[in-house]
């Protein structure tokens, strides 16, 4: 057992900084940070790393993936944190393309893994529906097999950013009769056919992060099954263990902590800087306390599943830990804003105010969602309980 | 960096597994908590003719050459079956402190028969008003010639009783909070001056106040003044391991309680399969999972001899209380009412626990240091 860095390691961490540095340019941030220049700035930033070779390290290394060992990806990891580097938008990159090469045809393979790679396509998640949330698999967008296409109605709901994506990767209902786990199929489609609409969903953080997408009688072609017909919920769980992976966030959560350290020396109560306050202290420590250990549950979860393991149970008790650290540390960012708690500002540049408390505001509401999206952490736990403990 | 163990930790870990499942029998430990010593001298002899009591000290002293990871493994097992043996008193501590000292002399004369089983050591660094303070020292040593004369009192001694030698933090020079100006000296535990009044604490362990009326020091161990720096290391160095003990009692509490779930029926079922208690039993697995990953952080961090291993011993030390505490009451409380008797073993290992979250700094004063060093500016 041990932490130390090899010279291998000591020269990739030299390698990752000075990448970060030479590419996370002032310009480029600004444009991340703004709402308008979004998604062109953050297509920029993948296509760098891409460039670099280091868009998909999670990925077999025949499809472009990086074959970093447990330490590599700790490093990574925490030099992106350090240097407040973006993460990428999972869903193409994390979430649809390890169902891809995990399950799909030569042809998928060939035509959507470097897309991805390049960023062309942008992707969004059409799982949850109106009627299925947490019960996943109760699903009833219907999926119809005529001629050469399937026939699709129905609709999918919470889809983060469908305003932007190209395509959506769906489990539609193909098969009613048996189990409600099977008769679910896996189904890409194009978001420019006919039939398509994006509905926006303003959310409690009033921004545009998620959507209704409603399907009547899309028309798509065989081609874009995933596997077979019918067994699409097998290739989805995959799937759910790498989401839950991702979502625990350790490293914008470290980045979020040391943040509001600074805030908390900085602003003052009574003369007094915050962050000598015996309760702030404490939110501080708790938060930071857990966060360091959820940083080597992580890393014996990767170094497991990188000596033949499986991302299996364990991946639910990240996304549980992880999300319950972001709350955590959206409620201290509130708790800082003092007097400009709840501020709604459009511009923040024109505001006089504390130029955190916008953006408290804006995580704290998205926040809420993060306890419920990925599977409730309640059905995380059930899952645990079922895989784990054996009740 | 890797999580996993040796071949020898992992042999270190079976033989142990194998003397808590054979020797280590509930009812066994039972019989000798209600003993005077409080442990058994065999056993003792035992871990001596195995080795175990040579793990920390190097192959010129006869030891094994272990870091804290070979004691934090043999702990975990120790956990398992809260044993009772002041393996922590006297080898960790005690002979942590020789460990360290730098003098040989001592070493040579010492950790040999400590090796052997012979030699019982206490570590006496705490007085009636220090709480948790190591620094909070005012028990005062007096140059007298070549020798140091002690006066004072320590309390809560573990293994103050039964040891042969006894290591004393006494201030030199310095006020009472001060960090500078204690010196550590070891004396003999049936010299003239000193005073043993033993008694036990809930989980088992002989512990004893000890006063010193100018009792003659045999020897000024590490040096002059500069004894809190040692006495700290060696007290990360055992807080790591302990951290073992610790996961060792809180993976047994979970286990069996997620078993009696599954026997226990209310209502014509298990009340495993009522998914209140199932959650609950998850929050128990979560808070083991975490506490480990901070054990194997700061396990490492003190291997290493990393910048942040203090801290990660306080963050390690905190999460034992906060998780060990949610372990123990869960333990309780899925229990019901078989769980408050003394016959069952859960809340023997509850009070192990309890007794652990109080060694060297609680929950809160760990969390308080940690603050400390992490919000610094």
């Amino acid at each position: 057992m041990d932490t130390t860095f090899s010279t291998e390691d000591l020269t990739f961490r030299d390698e990752v900084k000075s990448f970060l540095s030479d590419t996370l340019t002032d310009d480029l941030r600004q444009r991340l940070a703004n709402k308008k220049t979004y998604k062109d700035a953050q297509i920029q930033w993948q296509c760098a790393l891409n460039d670099k070779g280091w868009f998909a390290p999670g990925w077999p290394e025949q499809y472009g993936g990086t074959n970093w060992t447990p330490t590599q990806n700790f490093i990574y990891e925490n030099e992106r944190s350090l240097a407040d580097a973006p993460g990428v938008v999972p869903f193409g990159v994390s979430m649809v393309a390890p169902v891809i090469y995990g399950f799909g045809t030569e042809e998928q393979k060939a035509y959507f893994l470097p897309r991805i790679l390049k960023s062309q396509d942008w992707w969004c998640q059409g799982y949850s529906e109106p009627g299925s949330g947490s019960d996943l698999a109760s699903l009833k967008t219907k999926a119809e097999l005529d001629g050469d296409d399937y026939v699709v109605n129905g609709a999918k709901v919470w889809t983060t950013y469908a305003q932007y994506a190209d395509w959506i990767f769906c489990l539609v209902r193909t098969d009613s009769s048996g189990k409600k786990q099977q008769g679910i199929s896996f189904l890409l489609i194009d978001m420019k056919t006919p039939g398509v609409s994006v509905n926006p969903i303003i959310g409690i953080d009033n921004q545009h992060t998620l959507n209704e997408v409603v399907f009547k009688d899309v028309r798509v072609p065989k081609a874009n099954l995933i596997g077979e017909q019918d067994k699409g919920w097998t290739y989805a769980k995959a799937l759910l263990a790498h989401e839950r992976t991702f979502i625990a966030g350790v490293a914008e959560s470290k980045r979020n902590l040391a943040d509001l350290k600074k805030i908390a020396a900085t602003e003052m109560s009574g003369g007094k800087a915050l962050i000598e306050d015996p309760s702030i202290r404490k939110s501080i420590t708790d938060i930071e306390i857990e966060l360091m250990a959820l940083e080597f549950t992580e890393l014996r979860v990767v170094a497991a599943i990188s000596a033949g393991g499986s991302a299996g149970a364990e991946s639910s008790l990240l996304k549980i830990k992880g999300t319950e650290i972001q709350q955590s540390l959206q409620k201290l960012r509130m708790d800082l804003s003092g007097n400009f708690m709840g501020v709604q500002v459009d511009d923040s540049d024109d505001f006089s105010g504390h130029d955190f408390a916008d953006s408290a505001r804006v995580k704290y509401m998205y926040g809420r969602a993060t306890t419920i999206y990925g599977g409730s952490n309640e059905v995380q736990k059930n899952i645990i309980s079922k895989f784990v403990l054996g009740l | 960096m890797n999580f996993s163990f040796t071949e020898e930790q992992n042999m270190l870990r079976d033989s142990i597994t194998k003397f808590v499942q054979d020797e280590y029998e509930f009812s066994v430990r039972e019989e000798l908590a209600k003993t005077d010593l409080g442990f058994s001298a065999k056993n003792w002899q035992t871990f001596a003719d195995l080795g175990w009591l040579s793990i920390p000290f190097s192959e010129e002293q006869g030891g094994f050459g272990g870091s804290v990871v070979d004691s934090m493994v043999l702990m975990e097992e120790f956990g398992k079956g809260i044993v009772l043996e002041p393996y922590i008193a006297t080898v960790l501590l005690f002979g942590g402190v020789l460990n360290h000292s730098g003098n040989s002399e001592l070493m040579n004369s010492m950790i040999p028969s400590i090796i052997d089983g012979s030699l019982h050591g206490a570590v006496a660094c705490f007085e009636k008003q220090s709480r948790f303070e190591l620094s909070d020292v005012a028990t005062q040593a007096t140059a007298n010639g070549a020798n140091y004369t002690l006066s004072g009192e320590k309390t809560v001694v573990y293994n103050g009783a039964s040891a042969d030698k006894i290591i004393v933090s006494a201030r030199t020079s310095g006020e009472q909070f001060d960090d500078a100006g204690i010196t550590l000296f070891l004396v003999d535990a049936n010299a003239e001056g000193i005073e043993r009044t033993s008694y036990k604490m809930m989980d088992g362990q002989v512990v004893a106040n000890i006063k010193f009326n100018d009792a003659v020091a045999e020897a000024v161990v590490g040096s002059v003044d500069d004894g809190l720096a040692l006495l700290q290391q060696v007290v990360n160095e055992t807080l790591v391991a302990v951290g073992g003990e610790a996961i060792g009692v809180m993976d047994t509490l979970h286990k069996a309680t997620v078993e009696y779930s599954k026997t226990r029926e209310q209502f014509g079922v298990a009340i495993g399969s009522f998914q209140v208690l199932q959650h609950r039993m998850v929050d128990m697995f979560m808070a083991c999972e975490q506490t480990r990953s901070l054990l194997y952080r700061a396990a490492c961090a003190v291997a290493e001899g990393k910048d942040d291993a203090a801290k990660d011993v306080l963050a390690l030390k905190t999460m034992i209380g906060r998780a060990g505490k949610l372990v123990g009451d869960e333990a309780f409380q899925i229990h019901g009412g078989i769980g408050m008797t003394d016959e069952l073993d859960v809340g023997h290992y509850v009070k192990r626990l309890m007794m652990i979250n109080s060694f060297f700094g609680d929950a809160d004063y760990s969390q308080q240091k940690f603050a400390e060093l992490s919000l610094a500016s």
